[in-house]
């Protein structure tokens, strides 16, 4: 990776959809280094930005930049396996939690997929579990270990526990911790400005569809404007 | 010929429609008007396009005019499928493409291995029958599939997250919805002649053919129906799926219909 051109860049993002600007103007650079947390008031645009990272979004005008290179120029597919998406819902596919990796990983082992699972603070034995009786942590869970069967290098995160009891919500944050640890990005989107605080590394403030400011968090102290 | 219907005749038979008005009256449904309307104009309709059909399929005439004919009727059916399903993006084209490709594959059967003589008086009625018994299909397997993906967005952004290209992101919603849609001919296949006698076998019957040669033509026309049914409806939903997603693999915003 480029230190210089970080992980993601936003050059003037516009987007604009039925006639409502979600983005105007969004000018900014994800580094990349840790969980970048990524907070504003709900409709300020947050969830549109992470979309934009993995091109479920394009904007109408602007550039977003990947490692340097423009993602409008990028095979979509391609990024998407590169750049992990968890959704703010979980959302098991319908049959086992093998099939659910499986869908991630074709051809993925035994030992892939159990990796897959531990990596998300499950293990093994969740393998042959309908997914979709499952309790809202524990699918999210499995869905973050389906996304992580992908091996991607970076991981968005768009509100992932909002839904969740704080428990689950604990586990979630533990396992990303540990991802984090172990050398994977995560950009974080969240609402919850005391919970970003908690994981992530760095935060990007947006408002009203524009950058905002940049806080860096040194865990233990308070946030150091910058 | 026996099942010969005189001016007389059809004029009794429209006391069935009084029948029917009077329920209306008799029950406070207020449909009298309505009920009368359509049979009035259920006969307008049919007596011309009974003496159009009398042009062009007599002998003698171009086949052509026939041929003419079907296109007519299936840019009618597009139109008729958009009205239907206002919500679903560019029906009427994909249902021109869906009726055109059933008849394609269904009539170049009938047709190219000689199962009928290609004439006026079979290609018209046939290709009727076609269009049709495939409307209901079309349209339902372009709404419920629309319907799917509108409904369950959350779920085919996870599949397109996990890289998967429109087609295979798709690909449940797609059976889902050709199932639903195919279903209800084949049980209407398998229940012909115990539950109920199909149109054109009792028309046949009635117009003093053989029962046996009736169930003949019946048989064909079943499967022409059934072939039919399922190419439209795959024609449909693979069209579909083309234009709800963007190229770059991306599924288009679908918006909720507009109660109505």
């Amino acid at each position: 990776m480029s230190d210089e051109q970080g992980l993601f860049a936003f050059h003037d993002v516009v987007v604009e959809r039925q006639g409502i600007r979600a983005l105007n103007g969004f000018s900014a650079r994800i580094e990349g280094l840790g969980v970048t947390g990524l907070s504003g008031p709900s409709g300020s645009g947050k969830s549109t930005l992470l979309r934009l990272c993995n091109r479920l979004e394009v904007p109408t005008s602007g550039q977003v930049l990947f490692r340097g290179d423009d993602v409008a120029g990028l095979d979509p597919l391609t990024l998407r396996r590169q750049v992990g998406m968890v959704f703010q819902k979980p959302t098991p596919f319908p049959g086992s939690v093998r099939d659910n990796l499986l869908a991630a990983a074709p051809d993925a082992g035994m030992d892939e997929l159990e990796q897959a699972l531990l990596r998300a603070s499950l293990d093994g034995s969740w393998l042959d579990r309908d997914a979709t009786t499952l309790s809202g942590g524990e699918a999210q869970r499995v869905c973050m270990a389906r996304t992580l069967a992908m091996e991607p290098e970076v991981l968005l995160l768009d509100e992932p526990t909002s839904a969740l009891d704080q428990a689950a919500v604990e586990i979630f944050e533990q396992a990303v911790s540990e991802l984090v640890k172990a050398g994977l990005a995560a950009i974080w989107v969240s609402h919850d400005t005391v919970q970003l605080r908690r994981v992530a590394d760095v935060v990007l403030r947006i408002d009203d569809g524009r950058y905002a400011g940049t806080d860096r968090i040194e865990h233990g102290s308070p946030a150091e404007e910058v | 010929m026996e099942g010969d219907v005189s001016i007389a005749g059809l004029a009794t038979s429209l006391a069935l429609v009084g029948v029917a008005a009077a329920i209306s009256l008799w029950q406070r449904l207020g449909l009298e008007r309505r009920i009368l309307w359509a049979a009035a104009r259920a006969l307008v309709q049919l007596l011309l396009v009974g003496a159009a059909l009398a042009l062009i399929i007599e002998e003698g005439r171009p086949l052509a005019w026939s041929w003419l004919w079907v296109v007519a009727m299936v840019a009618y059916a597009g139109d008729v499928a958009r009205r239907r399903a206002p919500e679903v993006p560019g029906v009427m084209w994909l249902a021109i493409a869906a009726f055109s490709a059933a008849a394609i594959i269904s009539l170049g059967v009938l047709f190219g291995f000689g199962v009928l003589p290609l004439e006026g008086r079979t290609l018209v009625p046939l290709a009727g029958m076609l269009v049709g018994n495939s409307m209901t299909a079309t349209v339902l397997v372009a709404r419920r599939l629309v319907e799917e993906l509108r409904d369950k967005r959350d779920e085919v952004e996870a599949r397109l997250a996990l890289g998967h290209a429109s087609q295979q992101a798709s690909t449940p919603y797609l059976r889902t919805a050709l199932r639903s849609a195919v279903t209800p001919q084949i049980e209407t296949t398998k229940a012909t002649g115990l539950v109920f006698l199909p149109g054109a076998m009792t028309g046949l019957i009635l117009a003093g053919v053989s029962p046996t040669d009736a169930v003949l033509v019946q048989a064909v026309v079943m499967f022409l129906i059934l072939g039919s049914v399922t190419t439209t409806a795959v024609v449909m939903a693979l069209g579909l799926i083309r234009r709800l997603f963007t190229s770059d693999h991306r599924l288009r915003w679908l918006p909720r219909q507009a109660e109505t």
